[in-house]
């Protein structure tokens, strides 16, 4: 049953009302921890490595050690996020008593269960989700997510899969409010999803819960196109700390998501931030080596 | 002759700034969004919200908002909800991230004060407003509590022995979020009081 009068769950989206137009930022440890903090970062997201890292290495990526995420909390008084395997409630479990303030199921991971995703119910901590579009979200918000974000394409610095997402959605969204009534049994069984939450989004032409952009995004104006395309706020992975000066550029990102529609400031914002992480064009990656599928 | 609509602004750096909105037009006040000094010069009134106050503070620094708001707060009445109440503080213990307060209500704060995100809560908050006693439900988000009161403050309502909505002057400040809920009750408090007495 999906509540949204139920007190936790309130709880659980009001932090991530708290976040919105702000910048959650990848860090691998504490001094990153800091810096993203000093600029203007709205929380952190504690890992072990990167996506970029995650995807040259290869191999299974999985939870970050107990001991990096407390040296991130212990440093910076911002939310920290962490991010467990998909499926993998016990990982969840840990990262919960480990006081995180919220959990990214992520596809960035490795999958544990490639059928079942956490029951988040379940949980005291909030958690956030990807999805590719309206049919994913409202799945994971059926399982008890509180925020979602597009998964993109994450570790490559093409914006392109996040920009997709994103219009997939708006665009399934805007339909829904003009779909008749009688057709929405149809919908909600073509998304598999229970009648309420479709009926939800009708009503109001936006998802219940906040919705966020994730995967790829690697400049101010890459940030501030997610905000005009709907995104409330803006994860960013290895963009940052990827990039020829992290300082610079977190800031400047942070500053893009703020004034996304002041051309003028995200001018600004662009300015001698140096090279942006390399970058691989999505189309170049073979299918089985995406994570967004996943 | 028509009551003229007050324009009330809400910082919208970061955080739940819409929240605020929805509940400004539901009561009737004219919500304008605050990201640069000049949006705040036609303004009756403003509301910092919550969302994280590190960013806030760097936001601020960084377009220049510093002196415009703290000149607004001495001449205009302000009411600032969680972050916000962080901001208008006159002093933070624990400072670690460097925030530095307005200063503008006379309380000292602790931030995340009733822990972290999973001891976040709701419960009922009895509040005296406009001389009566209204059970509020309260939305607290890693919020701040306040360890010290001054002298010149009133205290609206208590919470486990801390102060979770202040007043001084034309300031106001809350720990817990009220625009989280469907009840304008506090906004209405803190316009009828301090913006259009």
């Amino acid at each position: 049953m999906v509540d949204f009068s139920d007190k936790q769950h309130r709880v659980k989206i009001g932090l991530a009302e708290m976040l919105k137009g702000g910048v959650i930022m990848d860090v691998i440890n504490a001094d990153q921890a800091k810096l993203a903090e000093q600029s203007g970062a709205a929380a952190v997201m504690a890992l072990e490595r990167v996506p970029s890292d995650i995807r040259a290495d290869g191999g299974v990526a999985r939870m970050a050690d107990p001991d990096v995420i407390e040296g991130i909390k212990k440093i910076v008084t911002i939310p920290v996020m962490a991010k467990c395997r998909i499926g993998h409630f016990a990982e969840a479990q840990v990262l919960e008593s480990l006081e995180v303030d919220f959990i990214d199921e992520s596809e960035v991971l490795t999958p544990a269960d490639y059928k079942n995703h956490v029951d988040k119910w379940s949980f005291k901590v909030p958690f956030v989700c990807g999805c590719r579009n309206l049919g994913e979200a409202l799945r994971r918000i059926s399982e008890g997510a509180a925020m979602i974000r597009t998964k993109g394409e994450a570790g490559t610095g093409d914006v392109s899969e996040a920009v997709k997402h994103l219009r997939e959605i708006g665009t399934a969204m805007k339909a829904l409010t003009v779909t008749p009534e009688d057709e929405l049994y149809t919908t909600a069984k073509e998304h598999r999803v229970p009648i309420d939450l479709v009926r939800m989004v009708a009503k109001t032409g936006m998802l219940p819960v906040p919705n966020f952009a994730a995967g790829g995004i690697a400049t101010p104006a890459d940030a501030a196109l997610c905000m005009f395309l709907g995104a409330e706020a803006v994860f960013v992975g290895s963009g940052i700390f990827k990039s020829d000066n992290p300082e610079k550029r977190a800031k400047a990102i942070v500053a893009a998501t703020t004034h996304y529609k002041d051309a003028g400031i995200v001018a600004d914002a662009s300015r001698g931030l140096g090279e942006a992480m390399k970058g691989i064009q999505v189309d170049s990656i073979p299918d089985e080596e995406l994570l967004h599928t996943r | 002759m028509t009551k003229k609509q007050l324009q009330i602004g809400v910082l919208a750096l970061q955080g739940d700034f819409e929240r605020h909105e929805h509940q400004l037009s539901l009561v009737g006040a004219y919500p304008v969004q605050v990201r640069l000094p000049s949006d705040l010069d036609q303004l009756d009134g403003l509301i910092i919200p919550g969302g994280e106050s590190t960013t806030m503070n760097y936001l601020v620094d960084r377009y220049n908002l510093r002196s415009p708001l703290l000149a607004f707060g001495k001449a205009r009445p302000i009411w600032g909800t969680c972050a916000g109440m962080i901001m208008l503080a006159k002093n933070i213990e624990d400072n670690l991230s460097g925030v530095e307060p307005f200063g503008l209500i006379d309380i000292d704060i602790v931030r995340n004060g009733y822990g972290r995100q999973v001891f976040s809560f709701t419960d009922k908050v009895e509040a005296t407003l406009n001389g009566s006693l209204a059970v509020l439900d309260a939305t607290f988000i890693r919020a701040p509590r306040v360890t010290r009161a001054g002298s010149g403050v009133t205290v609206l309502a208590h919470y486990r022995n801390s102060p979770v909505l202040v007043a001084q002057g034309r300031v106001m400040a809350s720990s817990f979020h009220s625009e989280l809920e469907n009840d304008t009750r506090v906004l209405e408090y803190f316009l009828k009081q301090f913006v259009a007495p």
